[in-house]
């Protein structure tokens, strides 16, 4: 057997049993490979379940830097029977699986292409504590220790974040560096060690953090200063309501009263989660809320409502797994359609998808004053992948000259001017020729400048009309306020200095680490070059559609069914949808670099034969 | 279609104490039936705002859709006004008082409104004691669509086209009661010497304030046999009490008999003078509200004036401990922790 080998190029993955403390241990192996200055990703997979069920951790360390899912376990840490089986049958031929052999291991389990490393975990936690939780815990940090020795993490660095772990519990410290030095005196007497395959320190990461992209959105919306959120928990956005909170609660309370600068209030649903959203912001104040697919089905009566009475939102649709209740633990990018036209009637929504945590702190805050300046919902697309695991990710970044755009709003003293000049305020008037009109908020001014916000056809001063070309006057108007908004949107991110191939790809979202690696791939490994373009929002800025006419065959790489951002292209742009291949991923797993290599690949043999 | 009202002021009408005459409190022309109780109950809400001398400009006006949900166009002209979508008032309320704890929410709701598609956003905004006054302009029916039974018809009433409804009625009051709710009241669109009180010291109550309001449909619900026609409330109506009003720092005028009057002083130092009618019955006292609502369920009356309130109640904002300045109001320095601060933000995720 030739076992695998390498310095910085694996993947390992944790098998644990939900609720038994693990996602702290593993946690702490993830971030010592961060702190020994090499790029890594780590991928929770878990179930939906409080305790008991399988749950999956997966880290892979890439020298090159590629932060997308890798297939194939070098090193499989596995504490969890019940998975044992297809545990065994997931790693890599020449690759690790590591066990506790306090019990011995069936025949079942057994590979002969695999190499087993027995570590007795229990055993060793018998003789080191008395009480059960902590056998529990300490098991944990058993093999934390066990995976250092092997793959040569340096000690110091998992002291460090032990150390740092439990700053607030400093009792906790020693027991737990204690319980990781008996996993690595357990190798040192016991196996070769480091393994062929290890990890070596590098100067990589530079001043890069390791966040989750829900926590990057929660604070950016203390950043961009929404004071008021609606919510409803649900499966992956809640951590993001979370971090706002827990940010708030930090950030903007005062010490001497201990009143906040926020208001939060935990809904009945998300029906109720978005009319709070849409009554604050109707009366002037940043108000956000986060869902998932389900809470954006329930949002589409009030999206459309905001649409069409022009009020301002920020909503983030952290998409899993549909349809339906679906996948409530794992990632796709299937709510695009459903967001980009949400609600009856003719109604669009403008979208922002950002790839990364730090982006996603950014396109809070841009959506804040786009929602404002455009006075429409604003939904920033993000998915599980982005927002419940960590990446890494550039550091948070705020401009201290960057000043809120609080959009269009008369003023008393503009409501006094208008009239001085002999002009009446119309709510829906297109004053500038932008298709965005100028709103008042409730109490500007005692007599001047009050309006019937309605979602019935209305004028151009907010009055009832059955009046059908009036009507069709104001939706011809919100076309025009379409317009406008593509033209301050964030730009899409192109990958190529002129067009240098008659291919193009387009993806978005957390798909582009993996999208970045094919390309590297293709390349390399099969003489391909190929184009890119990294599509950030929607409505499309003129340079998507002109990337499209540049090049004969564009790829368009996206993780769900049914190629909805293939649609939103062909629904939106005059192309030719002939041009536009189809390359996708819809198992609720991050899409890979080998699966968008292998789809572009086959396909463009087969047009070759 | 909206009928603009002819601008003509008389010259002398009378101000109130900001300035105002009564015409200002108005809105445009109703497009509701000729004798429907929802316009009376919308000159109500003018000649109490009228009286108490608010500033209409800080009044926010909400409401869902249905008839009932329309009035807010025909009184507070210089409020501004949020129709919102079918049974979400409750919710739209919620944000912007979050957003502005200094304005007066007036919400206007209707029996289908609240009672069937907005029951849960209903009942929530009562249990956060959001600091509103929401008044269900109720007529048991379903005006708009031509007549259906709603949730809040009686059982065994009888319809325009002769059906009875076969299912029970909900009661608001007594729901409202049941969850908590702070200031609780019934009236009829036709009694404006207790309506216009009761809306008073619903304005002047800090929380959540529902006023239920039977208000006949002259069209589809006013006929022979059901429970909500004009001759029916009429004839069944069983008021707890006569209702006074008294402004802050205004002497309580009027007198009645030892034992028989009570005087709750209300959280703007506002007070309600009541003349008891009901034996047995205070009205800071929920548990003998919700007796005395079923001994008149259980004799067929209908109960009507301040069932309940609570003079100490405290509101969404004092509960969730938010600023007391509006958070409208907040600017960047106070929201923006600034770039340093983010600098020791990054340093926690490395």
């Amino acid at each position: 057997m030739r076992n695998l080998t390498g310095v910085n190029d694996l993947v390992v993955r944790f098998a644990n049993v939900n609720g038994t403390g693990s996602a702290s241990a593993n946690n702490m192996f993830a971030m010592s490979i961060f702190r020994m200055g090499i790029p890594m990703t780590a991928k929770n997979i878990f179930p939906s379940n409080i305790q008991g069920l399988p749950t999956w951790y997966e880290v892979r360390v890439s020298e090159k830097g590629y932060l997308g899912r890798r297939e194939g376990v070098d090193i499989m840490l596995c504490v969890n029977p019940q998975s044992m089986k297809q545990d065994v049958a997931s790693v890599k031929p020449g690759g690790y699986f590591l066990y506790d052999n306090t019990k011995n291991l069936h025949k079942d389990f057994i590979r002969e292409d695999v190499n087993y490393i027995g570590i007795p975990m229990i055993g060793i936690c018998m003789r080191l504590y008395s009480d059960a939780r902590q056998r529990q815990l300490f098991k944990n940090m058993i093999y934390v220790g066990a995976l250092a020795a092997l793959l040569d993490i340096e000690l110091e660095v998992v002291k460090g974040i032990i150390a740092d772990e439990f700053k607030k519990k400093p009792k906790l410290i020693e027991p737990n560096v204690q319980a990781m030095m008996a996993g690595v005196t357990y190798i040192k007497e016991n196996y070769e060690h480091p393994l062929g395959l290890r990890v070596e320190r590098r100067d990589l990461v530079g001043d890069a953090i390791v966040i989750d992209g829900n926590t990057a959105c929660g604070i950016g919306a203390v950043y961009a200063g929404a004071t008021v959120a609606g919510w409803y928990p649900i499966t992956p956005s809640t951590s993001l309501v979370e971090a706002f909170a827990k940010y708030s609660n930090r950030l903007r309370v005062d010490p001497e009263t201990g009143l906040k600068k926020v208001a939060i209030v935990q809904a009945e649903d998300e029906l109720a989660a978005f009319g709070m959203v849409l009554g604050a912001n109707w009366n002037g104040a940043r108000a956000f809320t986060a869902t998932s697919g389900p809470g954006l089905s329930l949002m589409n009566e009030f999206l459309g409502l905001a649409y069409f009475a022009e009020i301002p939102a920020v909503l983030v649709d952290v998409q899993r797994g549909g349809p339906s209740t679906g996948m409530p633990t794992r990632t796709q990018q299937s709510d695009l359609l459903l967001a980009a036209y949400a609600s009856h009637g003719d109604t669009k929504h403008v979208l922002l998808i950002p790839s990364n945590p730090s982006e996603c702190f950014d396109f809070m805050a841009d959506a804040f004053d786009l929602a404002e300046r455009l006075q429409t919902p604003i939904i920033v697309m993000t998915d599980l992948d982005l927002g419940m695991n960590e990446h890494l990710s550039a550091p948070l970044k705020w401009d201290d000259a960057r000043r809120y755009d609080r959009g269009k709003v008369y003023t008393a003293e503009d409501l006094d001017a208008l009239s001085a000049m002999g002009k009446q305020f119309g709510r829906y008037l297109d004053v500038d020729g932008d298709g965005i009109p100028y709103r008042t908020l409730p109490a500007t001014h005692p007599t001047k400048g009050s309006f019937f916000t309605r979602g019935t056809s209305h004028d151009e001063y907010a009055r009832y009309t059955e009046d059908g070309v009036k009507n069709a006057q104001v939706l011809d108007r919100l076309t025009k306020k379409w317009d406008t908004a593509k033209e301050i949107l964030p730009l899409p991110e192109f990958y190529q200095a002129q067009n240098e191939s008659n291919i193009g790809m387009i993806f978005f979202g957390t798909t582009t680490y993996a999208a970045l690696e094919a390309i590297d791939l293709l390349k390399q490994e099969e003489g391909i070059t190929l184009d890119a373009m990294r599509a950030t929002a929607f409505p499309f800025h003129a340079s998507v559609e002109a990337f499209i006419e540049a090049h004969d065959q564009i790829f368009v790489i996206e993780q769900n069914r049914d190629a909805q951002f293939r649609t939103l292209l062909i629904n939106e742009l005059e192309i030719n949808p002939k041009k536009l291949i189809k390359v996708l991923n819809y198992d609720g797993m991050p899409i890979t670099a080998d699966a968008i290599r292998n789809g572009i690949a086959k396909h463009l043999e087969a047009i070759k034969l | 279609m909206t009928y603009i009202k002819p601008k003509f002021r008389h010259p002398d009408l009378p101000k109130n104490a900001v300035g105002f005459t009564k015409t200002d409190y108005e809105g445009v022309i109703s497009t509701l039936c000729a004798g429907c109780g929802h316009d009376s109950i919308s000159g109500s809400i003018v000649q109490a705002c009228y009286e108490m001398s608010i500033e209409p400009h800080r009044v926010a006006k909400l409401s869902g859709i249905g008839c009932s949900s329309k009035t807010p166009n025909y009184f507070l002209n210089n409020s501004h006004g949020f129709n919102s979508v079918h049974g979400r008032m409750p919710s739209v309320a919620t944000g912007a008082n979050m957003a502005n704890r200094d304005l007066i929410y007036l919400g206007v709701s209707g029996d289908g409104d609240t009672a069937s598609i907005g029951m849960g956003q209903f009942v929530h905004a009562i249990r956060r004691n959001l600091n509103m006054l929401y008044i269900v302009m109720n007529n048991g029916c379903y005006g708009l669509t031509k007549g259906q039974d709603s949730a809040t018809a009686d059982a065994g009433s009888v319809s325009k086209s002769g059906s009875v409804n076969p299912f029970e009625g909900i009661d608001l009051v007594g729901m409202a009661l049941e969850l908590g709710a702070t200031f609780v009241a019934r009236s009829f669109s036709g009694d404006k010497t207790q309506l216009v009180p009761l809306i008073k010291a619903a304005l002047s109550h800090n929380g959540f304030a529902l006023i239920d309001v039977l208000s006949p449909c002259v069209t589809f619900n006013n006929n022979v046999g059901s429970t909500k026609s004009y001759d029916y409330v009429r004839d069944h109506i069983e008021a707890l009490a006569e209702i006074g009003y008294v402004p802050e720092k205004e002497e309580i005028t009027v007198s009645y008999d030892s034992g028989s009057s009570v005087d709750v002083e209300l959280h703007d130092g506002s007070s309600v003078q009541l003349h008891k009618l009901a034996e047995g019955w205070d009205p800071r006292d929920r548990q003998a509200a919700m007796s005395r609502l079923q001994q008149a369920k259980a004799e067929g009356e209908i109960l009507t004036g301040l069932v309940y309130v609570d003079p100490d109640s405290k509101d969404l904002h004092e509960i969730i401990k938010s600023d007391k300045r509006p958070l409208n109001s907040l600017k960047e320095e106070d929201l923006c922790p600034g770039a340093g601060v983010l600098a020791m933000i990054n340093d926690e995720f490395r």
